[in-house]
């Protein structure tokens, strides 16, 4: 008989969602569906609102990826209001943003996705976690939460907040760095450096190659690619043109400000959460898994695709290795984790880099801003992807409307993909265990949703 | 034996959990301390049994529960109800579970506008129906926890300090009771009041505050409202700097907009804080609107739906 099995709630995932996979009379997949199970509404309840308030709002779509809303926020209100930032002021928030990168990726690789690999995928669920890491690996679970607490507090000593944080400003940020903190989290970034370099080697020689039966099949799907570059073709967080990437590799750039002409998104009626795809490329939307239209990627993989080179020398040094290996762009989905830990080197070295020059004590850090009636798209990469944030305000300047596209939204039709491709590859004559399960959630996992 | 632990996140962002793992080093001691036995964020139990086979949503026996986010869709209380027989104490985590935090605010819009937005912006192609197909159907608003059943302790914060967190569970831990910090965040705030009542007028934050220079100390910077700046700290429960007590928002030099809800449970910030400033005859004009005074405790009925005006 027909047969549906629930994987409720995908867990060590940073959001809400389900699978649901069908089987027909002889066991094997018919058809599978990933839920995002909420909304909230984000896009409703700011109208009305002074938008120079709304970047400290908006922070709670996310509460891993907070930074990067807050950024997206206020450069879309920098716009709106007409306003140029002081150098010193567009240097702070992108060195927070950047170390917030940093803190995120490890916390992504060590604590969601690194049971999976270091423990097993098949391991028992009751030790395929964190903890079970921590009782297996002592000394390298305390120097984990020790890296990571350390970068994590430049955040909150310096902005007040690391969660959910307030210290972007529109027209700039609220306050300046001081001297005596510009060397004491210069020689902390340098120890993160340190850090992510051994991650990458771990993870390298002791984690991927055990598991590269699992790499070079699980979720294997072909789709194309976003991510920001700057104008040297470099991946850049903060700021640049947007990049779409078709399977084939050939890219267009646009500006964020054009977004809309470039990408749409799709509602099917088995999730709360919306899909977006290409418009531009004129194919529609299909998540037909024999023949997909209008999808792309956005994420670590996705911008180590898109991206010409990385603009600082370690992590280049990665990306030429990674390319070598698996050619531009590289399709397979548990790259994500490898792509991650070079993301985490450029953050690391990047933020070095920004904190080496005394320009960033400035003491000039925020512009005077006016309210005025305008429009603003403010964009940036958050972990999870291209992250739009769009307004347009009154004369008073309080929010008329509000358009946004988040990170992980780009992959929810991947996701799907990535999933009916591992459920019909592991399950067949009905045959269904827990390890199955949990590899069909990895497939998830490597998108970090 | 160690202290068994359920963790949930309902209509949660995760700024929460990651509060708790933000106990840095201290996490490692809670984690020899108690013992997680269903947790979606950290570990792999799942609802209907680990084969998803079962047809009643199932979570295990646990002394301590602790729960982020508020109610938003049908699932969350039936998961919450859940939660609340299985555990001997519930424990909510964090402003959305104790007032219904910022997700709050779409209580002022009836839940078809707030679909209507969403599934119809510039972007998007417009649906032929709003997705229903296995979804938990959504509540008409959103719910703090103890709107829906008995909360046992009460952990507020956008998010909670990780001080607070840790606190807590070492006081659940030992059977020990928790003190948290009760009084206003200007309680907590080492700037200079003056109380000389020459404000007369608030101002959007638009500029930064006045103080001599980068390293000028906070203690000698003058209060944020008594420079005219809207500033929640007053009708607002503080502890959100945890054991280093300064207010994170004054770190930044930034007002405060009142993540650590009201003062008292019960009350209402909006309320509090327009009675505060009426009282003392200062011009709020410049003010655009004052939901947002309500922008992290909307839940309890307290933001409600704008009456629609009547089209001529």
């Amino acid at each position: 008989m027909a047969q549906v099995i629930n994987i409720q709630p995908i867990t060590r995932i940073e959001g809400h969602a389900s699978v649901s996979i069908q089987l027909d009379d002889r066991g094997e997949v018919l058809d599978s569906k990933v839920r995002f199970m909420s909304l909230r509404g984000f896009e409703k309840f700011i109208e009305g609102m002074p938008a120079e308030e709304v970047p400290r709002v908006v922070t709670r779509i996310c509460g891993i990826c907070p930074w990067q809303h807050h950024m997206a926020s206020n450069k879309a209100v920098d716009r709106c209001y007409g306003v140029d930032l002081p150098p010193a002021g567009r240097k702070l928030r992108e060195l927070m943003q950047t170390i917030s990168h940093a803190e995120d990726k490890i916390l992504h690789f060590y604590f969601l996705a690194a049971p999976d690999f270091v423990m097993g995928p098949d391991s028992h669920f009751s030790v395929r976690n964190v903890i079970g890491i921590a009782k297996a690996h002592p000394e390298l679970a305390a120097q984990v939460v020790r890296m990571r607490y350390q970068t994590k507090m430049i955040l909150e000593k310096f902005a007040g907040k690391a969660i959910h944080p307030h210290a972007g400003v529109v027209g700039g940020f609220s306050k300046p760095l001081l001297e005596e903190d510009r060397k004491e989290f210069l020689g902390k970034m340098k120890e993160m450096l340190d850090f992510a370099c051994f991650t990458l080697d771990f993870a390298k020689t002791q984690v991927f190659p055990k598991y590269l039966d699992a790499v070079t099949t699980l979720g294997v799907i072909e789709t194309g690619f976003i991510g920001t570059v700057d104008d040297a073709g470099a991946l850049n967080f903060y700021d640049g043109k947007i990049r779409l990437m078709k399977p084939d590799g050939s890219f267009t750039d646009f500006e964020s400000r054009d977004y809309a002409d470039y990408l749409g998104e799709h509602v099917e009626p088995f999730s709360y959460g919306k899909f977006p795809y290409a418009k531009c490329w004129d194919e529609g939307f299909s998540l037909d898994v024999h023949n997909p239209r209008g999808i792309y990627r956005a994420n670590t993989l996705a911008r180590i695709n898109v991206a010409d080179r990385m603009a600082t020398p370690r992590a280049q040094a990665e990306l030429e290795e990674f390319r070598e290996k698996f050619g531009r762009p590289a399709q397979l989905t548990l790259l994500h984790h490898w792509a991650r830990l070079i993301e985490e080197v450029y953050a690391c070295e990047h933020a070095v880099e920004l904190l080496e020059g005394p320009e960033i004590c400035d003491p000039n850090v925020r512009a005077k801003v006016q309210p005025r009636a305008g429009r603003g798209v403010g964009c940036v990469e958050a972990p999870r992807g291209t992250l739009i944030h769009d307004y347009t305000t009154d004369d008073n300047g309080c929010i008329v409307k509000a358009n946004l596209i988040v990170g992980t939204t780009h992959n929810l039709g991947p996701i799907n993909l990535s999933v009916g491709q591992a459920a019909r590859a592991l399950i067949h004559d009905g045959v269904v265990d827990e390890t199955i399960l949990n590899k069909i959630e990895m497939a998830v996992r490597a998108y970090d949703p | 034996m160690s202290v068994t632990v359920v963790q949930e996140w309902l209509n949660a962002c995760s700024g929460c959990e990651i509060s708790i793992v933000d106990m840095g080093e201290r996490l490692l001691d809670v984690l020899g301390l108690v013992e997680f036995v269903h947790s979606p964020v950290l570990m792999d139990h799942k609802y209907f049994g680990q084969l998803g086979d079962k047809t009643h949503l199932e979570i295990p026996e646990a002394t301590v529960a602790i729960v982020s986010g508020g109610l938003r869709n049908e699932e969350h209380l039936e998961v919450l109800e859940e939660v609340r027989k299985k555990c001997a104490v519930l424990v909510a985590l964090g402003t959305c579970a104790t007032h219904g935090g910022i997700p709050a605010l779409a209580n002022r819009h009836p839940m078809a506008d707030v679909l209507k937005r969403y599934y119809e912006t510039e972007t998007t192609d417009a649906p032929l129906r709003y997705p229903d197909d296995g979804l938990p159907p959504l509540l008409d608003r959103c719910y703090a926890l103890d709107e829906k059943v008995k909360v046992d302790v009460y952990l507020p914060g956008c998010p909670p300090h990780p001080d607070q967190v840790f606190a807590a569970l070492v006081a659940l831990v030992q059977g020990t009771p928790l003190t948290l910090p009760a009084k206003s965040v200007c309680d907590h705030c080492p700037t200079v009041r003056e109380g000389k009542g020459e404000v007369k007028k608030l101002r959007r934050f638009l500029q930064s505050p006045q103080y001599k220079g980068p390293d000028e100390p906070l203690d000698k910077m003058r209060c944020l409202l008594e420079q005219g700046i809207l500033c929640m700290g007053p009708v607002t429960r503080g502890g959100c700097g945890g054991d280093q007590n300064t207010p994170r928002c004054m770190t930044a030099r930034v007002p405060c907009r009142g993540c650590y809800g009201p003062v008292k449970h019960t009350g209402d910030q909006r309320v509090e804080m327009l009675n505060a400033l009426a009282s003392n005859g200062i011009d709020l004009s410049a003010l655009p609107e004052f939901a947002s005074m309500l922008r992290f405790s909307g839940a309890h009925g307290l933001l409600k739906t704008i009456p629609k005006r009547q089209e001529a």
